[in-house]
């Protein structure tokens, strides 16, 4: 069948089964818009700014672990979607991003609407390739959805001239592709994986620690059992929440600079660490000098250049989560009584006093509204099933601290980038996804204003996401950090001309509701669930001066961690 | 210390700029970087010079490893190996004790001169990086007029080999 490189690029979708292409068109796109029109297996989902394209389909991919596709014209196309490029990318998510470029015969001429993709979009990809003929179109696009859905996964950009997207070939979409150059290794060694089940037997203080790698390798079944198996402790990164559920027994809560109390001393004293599908990032480890220095740690990772990198590893084992612990599993049958329960036990009872701390526990007021409250409440009603994305700031980390998420592929955030303006076109691509599910954005009132004019694609396509706005009437986070660390000289954090977000909400055609009283967080959340097919903008006008606690501030160990100060100590402060 | 890694990567546009890249993006020193297509038109032989704790030298090696055109890479100064670097130097050689010297110290260093004038020589170089230091340093009160090194070409000894 002789095509044109647009349609090839249209069909190639096609039988990869792709559903959804988030997209903006242009210029050097429109070959493959017009192939796109005159088709409706894949159906394209048009945006109003390419960085929710890039999102949404960060959003999807996330939610349902299937690579995201996107659709942009070049140039200024381009180098709007490389935030959400370099958003997916340090959080390993598999997207396929295709680009128009201006005509092969003026690359490098400076022409209208060029820039170097390739170039500019490299340091924030797996990889990307620049096509440069009709016949190599279909080869590059599997090779780059084999590259974004194996091994540690990740963006590729697949960069199309105009005049390619124009020439005519013979179509064929390879079954299978091999690469001599990428061979991604999947099966952990097993002399390692023998070494870390030693280990854990023998261990006294032993913690699981697990990452985004363990959702993204499905390994939620063989972790829960593990943990279940073992009976020892366990905690999570922010990106890692649900792989193993929050109300698990042994689950600690999550760690790192806004983890609780107990799972940051877990850490801090464990004697074996095994740490799953996790990078030891600093907003994890904290002081790489004070981490865990008792610990022998084991590290399961897809990818080597993980291992080791920040932290020193005594049992590395290079493979997918999921298969590697199964893999553990089968050593463990039957070798459990081995563990020397009585040290487990004393273990738990230490860690049960650092529970009773209650790290989590804040001031309730009927007067003003508590953001914590909030997502307590949401949590209540939505029983831990809902889907929340979220942005950056204090409310994603009350968002991770306060929701329990029972599942993996449920919390939706940029943990790794940390880009504001990610929640609501990533719930968009979620609510693609899963239609008939609830879709919640938790945002703040100057993150929402980030990629607010996606309101206008979710009324296109009748998205019915809720949107819970904490608004604190501050870029809370980095207010905190000025509070804490400049002397409250408040730089610059203070939104002043704030939107009136109900009546801009219904402008854009939706549901406005303004909250401002405590008792009426819980009947407003109700209210926006029950109106199924409508998107609801609640605007939750919250307490202006709430710090997200525990916290380890930057630079400091696990166990120089900081817990909420009591009352009177507030009161000193003030008074001071 | 200083490292010596080999690597075979597609001969692709883009695959050097992403090596490049990859060194800059993450801070790592870059002493010296040689590429040149191999008998197999489709691979691109490059030669690393770089330095740091084995620690980075074990994250270079990872990354560049990942990366997606790198076919296959050797460490090649975990083991043992021959580096030769090429130097082109152009001295002032205009009087004809100049030119005796020159003649001298290039017959002991076992280089040639391959170009001259009336005012110059230019010599040609090779051998490891420490012979070409010395001769450097052996022109110590010589003009130098220009200098180029091509950086290191390393292989591996014996049996240690690089191919696919
Ligand atoms: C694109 C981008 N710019 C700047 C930042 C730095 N930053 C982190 S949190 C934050 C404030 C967020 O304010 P808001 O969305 O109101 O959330 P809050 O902390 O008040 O809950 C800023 C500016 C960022 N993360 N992303
Ligand atoms: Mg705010």
């Amino acid at each position: 069948m002789i095509l044109t490189g647009a349609d090839i690029v249209v069909n190639c979708l096609k039988d990869e089964g792709v559903e959804y292409i988030f997209g903006y068109p242009g210029g050097a796109a429109l070959h493959i818009y017009d192939a796109i029109y005159n088709q409706d297996a894949v159906k394209h989902i048009l945006v109003r700014h390419e960085q929710g394209a890039a999102h949404a389909a960060d959003g999807y991919a996330r939610a349902t672990g299937k690579p995201g596709v996107v659709l942009v014209t070049s140039g200024p196309g381009v180098t709007n979607t490389v935030t959400g490029l370099a958003t997916a990318h340090m959080d390993s998510i598999p997207m396929v991003v295709i680009t128009g470029q201006v005509p092969s015969g003026l690359i490098g001429d400076d022409a209208f609407q060029e820039v170097d993709t390739v170039g500019v979009t490299r340091p924030c990809v797996k990889h990307n390739f620049l096509v440069k003929d009709v016949k190599k179109i279909a080869e590059t696009i599997k090779k780059a959805f084999y590259i974004a859905t194996s091994g540690r996964p990740g963006p590729v950009v697949v960069d199309i001239p105009k005049d390619i997207s124009a020439h005519e070939a013979e179509y064929h979409y390879p079954e299978k592709i091999e690469m001599r150059s990428y061979q991604p290794r999947t099966c952990g060694h097993g002399k390692m994986i023998k070494k870390s089940v030693e280990l854990l037997l023998g261990a006294k203080k032993p913690i699981i620690y697990t990452g985004g790698g363990a959702i993204l390798a499905e390994a939620e079944k063989p972790l829960t059992k593990l943990v279940d198996k073992l009976g020892y402790p366990s905690t999570s990164t922010l990106m890692g929440l649900g792989a193993i559920p929050a109300t698990h027994p042994t689950f600690l809560g999550m760690l790192g600079m806004h983890g609780t109390y107990e799972s940051n001393l877990a850490m801090y004293h464990c004697d074996v660490m095994l740490a799953v599908g996790a990078r030891f990032d600093d907003r994890v480890t904290g002081d790489l000098d004070k981490f865990a220095p008792n610990a022998r740690i084991i590290h399961i990772d897809i990818d080597p250049s993980s291992i080791g990198k920040n932290v020193a590893v005594e049992v590395p084992i290079v493979g997918d989560c999921k298969s590697v612990l199964e893999n553990m599993l089968d050593l463990l049958e039957g070798a459990t009584d081995s563990i020397n329960r009585s040290e487990v036990d004393n273990w738990w009872e230490t860690i049960k006093e650092w529970k009773a701390v209650d790290s989590l526990q804040y001031d309730t007021s009927d007067t003003v509204i508590k953001p914590q409250y909030v997502i307590q409440k949401l949590f209540e009603i939505t029983g831990g099933d809902a889907y929340v994305t979220s942005d950056v700031g204090q409310h994603q980390m009350w968002a991770a601290q306060y929701y329990q998420f029972e599942k993996p592929r449920r919390w939706i955030n940029s943990g790794g980038l940390g880009t504001m303006g990610f929640g609501l076109p990533a719930a968009m691509g979620v609510q693609f996804g899963f239609p008939d599910d609830l879709v919640v954005c938790v945002t703040g009132d100057a993150s929402i204003q980030m990629c607010l004019q996606e309101l206008s694609t979710c009324l296109q396509y009748n998205l019915p996401i809720k949107i819970v706005n904490l608004n604190n009437q501050y870029m809370g986070m980095v207010r905190q950090w000025q509070e804490f660390f400049y002397d409250r000289r408040y730089s610059h954090s203070y939104m002043d001309a704030l939107p009136d977000f109900v009546k801009l909400s219904e402008s854009y055609g939706h549901v406005g509701i303004l909250v401002e009283n405590p008792k009426d967080v819980e009947s407003a959340i109700k209210e926006a669930i029950s109106m199924k097919d409508r998107l609801v903008f609640i605007d939750v006008i919250t307490d202006p001066e709430e710090n997200v606690y525990p916290m380890i501030a930057a630079g400091k160990g696990h166990n120089e961690i900081q817990l909420k100060p009591s009352k009177s100590e507030v009161e000193n402060r003030e008074l001071a | 210390m200083k490292r010596v890694i080999s690597l075979l990567l597609e001969h692709e546009p883009g695959a050097l700029a992403r090596v490049a890249g990859l060194f800059t993006a993450r801070g790592y020193n870059i002493e010296s970087l040689t590429v040149a297509p191999t008998e197999d038109p489709s691979l691109a032989r490059m030669t690393i010079v770089t330095s740091g704790s084995d620690a980075i030298i074990e994250q270079i090696v990872k990354q560049l490893n990942k990366l997606v055109d790198v076919v296959k890479l050797r460490s090649l100064s975990d083991g043992r190996y021959l580096g030769r670097e090429l130097m082109l130097v152009k001295v002032e050689a205009g009087t004809a004790d100049q030119r005796n010297d020159m003649q001298r110290l290039v017959s002991i260093f076992r280089g040639r001169v391959i170009d001259v004038t009336d005012a110059t020589y230019t010599i040609e170089m090779t051998g490891n990086s420490d012979k070409v230091d010395a001769f450097l340093l052996a022109l110590n009160d010589v003009e130098l007029i220009e200098v180029v090194r091509s950086g290191i070409l390393g292989i591996g000894r014996g049996k240690k080999t690089l191919r696919i």
